[in-house]
């Protein structure tokens, strides 16, 4: 009872801290700007800015009816710079779990393997501590000029970032297995093999997934900044698009679903953490 | 049926010390254990007890010497010696029978899926764990954590059970019960054990030889005191019987004093082959006697 009420006074409060900014938003872009006396054909070509003081920053009356146009058209396509924000969303989503499940392929063997192996440690441990700190968007005019192709190098980017964070995570969970459990797989003469799978697999699956969760946050940062860059398709060339268009209304809009993908793909490697958790 | 079946030859246990040298936690260490015998062994914590019971289980390695089991000198961890670990160490991500089934079809490798746990549920069934099969370690408590670390000892049909202060986390009355039913599996199978404990009373209910150790580093083994109790003693009446108190304050006397001077009062006299068996209240009783008199003797002439 006491929860489910913590539970209601917490939503009346994120409500009315959305409405007080929704209400703060709508008159702080209602425009109180001077206006200039000039030539009727001048101010055609001067806007509404500086004939009517108003302000270039939609308010969340526009935003939200643009908005409601996107919700019921996502997927609409008008050639290469028009597209609905759905198929945006989808190429960045595709990129960004290509890039990421390889990055899992990879990461995963090699954790095990310097967690297994004190020799792969100590001989991998200069590389994985240089590349780590070095930027993604580094590799990408490398990407592009070895790849030779806009698309894949953003995904070798995505794939770039999203590598330590689980290789690190894995090597660590799978060092800091407990002894007393591999003890439990010597005694039972269990070989190799198998102790990877039976047990230093479900001991260390919840520190595996939590970088995993890690990686799929940072590689959803990174997409949109690639995506810039490369430009064609994607919510990160989306946004470029529409600020080369002044389309702020658009760039809001976007934000707002980097935001919600964001959100949803950290919740379900959030779920997937809960699921091989053990409690002890 | 008196033969060596376990026998622990000369083994020792190093370790490098910082600023070089080394450490003996114990060497020369020489004992043997018949099949069927439960041997248990007391001595101060750091005496070297749980690294002696990993060299045995395979898990560490002697820096010196060798164990032989069923005339075979063992090389590593083995499916014939279970080990039951003071911390119980189940696999938290698997229930009950998840546990036991992963022991025994380590040993079965080719048994199908029905077989298997057909065996784990015999051996839950016996440690009195009927109708926690589906159970994970976690909603578990302590006793019954351990009686699953049991069944999964006793699942592989091992010649040797290692025990480590298999019962010192677990409340009083618990550990009793435990005691009792540990007792009559070993009874009913004619398992060999080893173990390890700081419990007197224990050791004395449920060991045929109780083996005193002296404190580390550099530790002995003093003495095998054997256990003149009647085999069949229950629980409730195994402190009334006139010999229990002898025995009792025989090893609590060693823990207390004799463990900390054994080593020093009887260098050169020692044989670390041959260690004085000592039966409290019968016969050989006598020969402790004799060396506590020497002992007080001795102890009298240096004042």
């Amino acid at each position: 009872m006491a929860l489910s009420s913590l539970t209601w006074r917490a939503a009346i409060v994120t409500l009315a801290l959305f409405v007080a900014f929704l209400i703060a938003w709508h008159f702080a872009t209602q425009g109180l700007a001077p206006t200039q006396q000039m030539d009727p054909e001048y101010a055609k070509l001067m806007g509404a800015t500086a004939t009517q003081g108003k302000s270039a920053m939609p308010g969340p009356l526009d935003v939200g009816t643009r908005l409601w146009e996107h919700i019921c058209h996502p997927f609409y396509d008008n050639g290469p710079n028009d597209k609905g924000i759905g198929i945006q969303l989808a190429f960045s989503i595709a990129r960004v779990l290509t890039g990421y499940l390889i990055a899992v392929a990879v990461a995963v063997p090699i954790g095990f393997l310097i967690g297994m192996s004190q020799l792969m440690s100590r001989a991998l441990d200069p590389f994985v501590q240089v590349l780590k700190p070095i930027s993604p968007l580094a590799w990408m005019p490398l990407a592009l000029y070895t790849i030779r192709d806009s698309s894949i190098s953003s995904i070798f980017v995505i794939f770039i970032c999203s590598l330590w964070p689980m290789l690190i995570n894995t090597a660590f969970g799978v060092t800091s297995v407990r002894r007393e459990w591999l003890n439990v797989a010597k005694t039972l003469e269990v070989g190799t093999l198998r102790r990877a799978f039976t047990i230093i697999l479900p001991a260390a699956a919840p520190t595996i997934l939590t970088g995993m969760r890690i990686s799929i946050g940072i590689a959803w940062l990174v997409i949109v900044a690639a995506e810039m860059l490369v430009g064609g398709t994607g919510i990160g060339y989306f946004v470029w698009n529409e600020w080369n268009n002044l389309s702020i209304t658009n760039v809001i809009i976007a934000i707002l679903f980097i935001g919600l993908v964001g959100m949803i793909l950290d919740q379900l490697l959030a779920r997937a953490t809960r699921l091989v958790t053990f409690p002890e | 049926m008196a033969r060596k079946f376990i026998s622990i030859e000369g083994i020792a246990k190093r370790f490098p010390v910082a600023g070089g040298g080394t450490s003996t936690v114990f060497q020369d260490l020489w004992l043997s254990m018949q099949c069927g015998e439960f041997t248990c062994i007391i001595g101060h914590s750091g005496c070297g007890k749980t690294t002696a019971l990993n060299i045995l289980a395979g898990l560490d390695e002697p820096s010196a010497g060798t164990v032989i089991v069923d005339n075979q000198a063992i090389e590593g961890p083995s499916l014939d010696r279970a080990v039951i670990f003071q911390t119980h160490a189940l696999l938290p991500w698997r229930t009950v029978m998840g546990n036991v089934v992963y022991a025994v079809s380590s040993k079965w490798r080719n048994w199908k899926v029905p077989r298997v746990r057909e065996r784990a549920q015999k051996f839950i069934d016996l440690v009195g764990l009927t109708g926690a099969e589906s159970k994970r370690p976690a909603e578990l408590s302590g006793g019954m954590k351990q009686r699953v670390g049991i069944a999964r000892a006793l699942s592989i049909d091992p010649k040797i059970m290692l025990m480590d202060e298999p019962f010192s986390a677990l409340d009083a009355l618990t550990r009793g019960t435990l005691q009792d039913e540990v007792r009559r599996i070993c009874q009913e199978t004619g398992q060999t054990v080893f173990m390890i404990t700081h419990d007197v009373d224990e050791a004395i209910y449920l060991a045929d030889k109780i083996v005193l150790m002296t404190n580390g580093p550099n530790a002995l083994l003093a003495e095998i005191v054997e256990n003149p109790l009647p085999k069949d003693r229950a629980r409730t009446e195994v402190h009334k019987h006139p010999l229990y108190y002898v025995v009792r304050n025989h090893i609590i006397d060693f823990l207390v004093s004799r463990s900390k001077t054994f080593a020093g009062e009887n260098r050169g006299r020692h044989d670390p082959r041959n260690i004085t068996v000592v039966r409290p209240g019968l016969g050989e009783h006598v020969l402790a006697a004799e060396s506590n008199v020497r002992r007080l003797g001795g102890h009298a002439a240096s004042h």
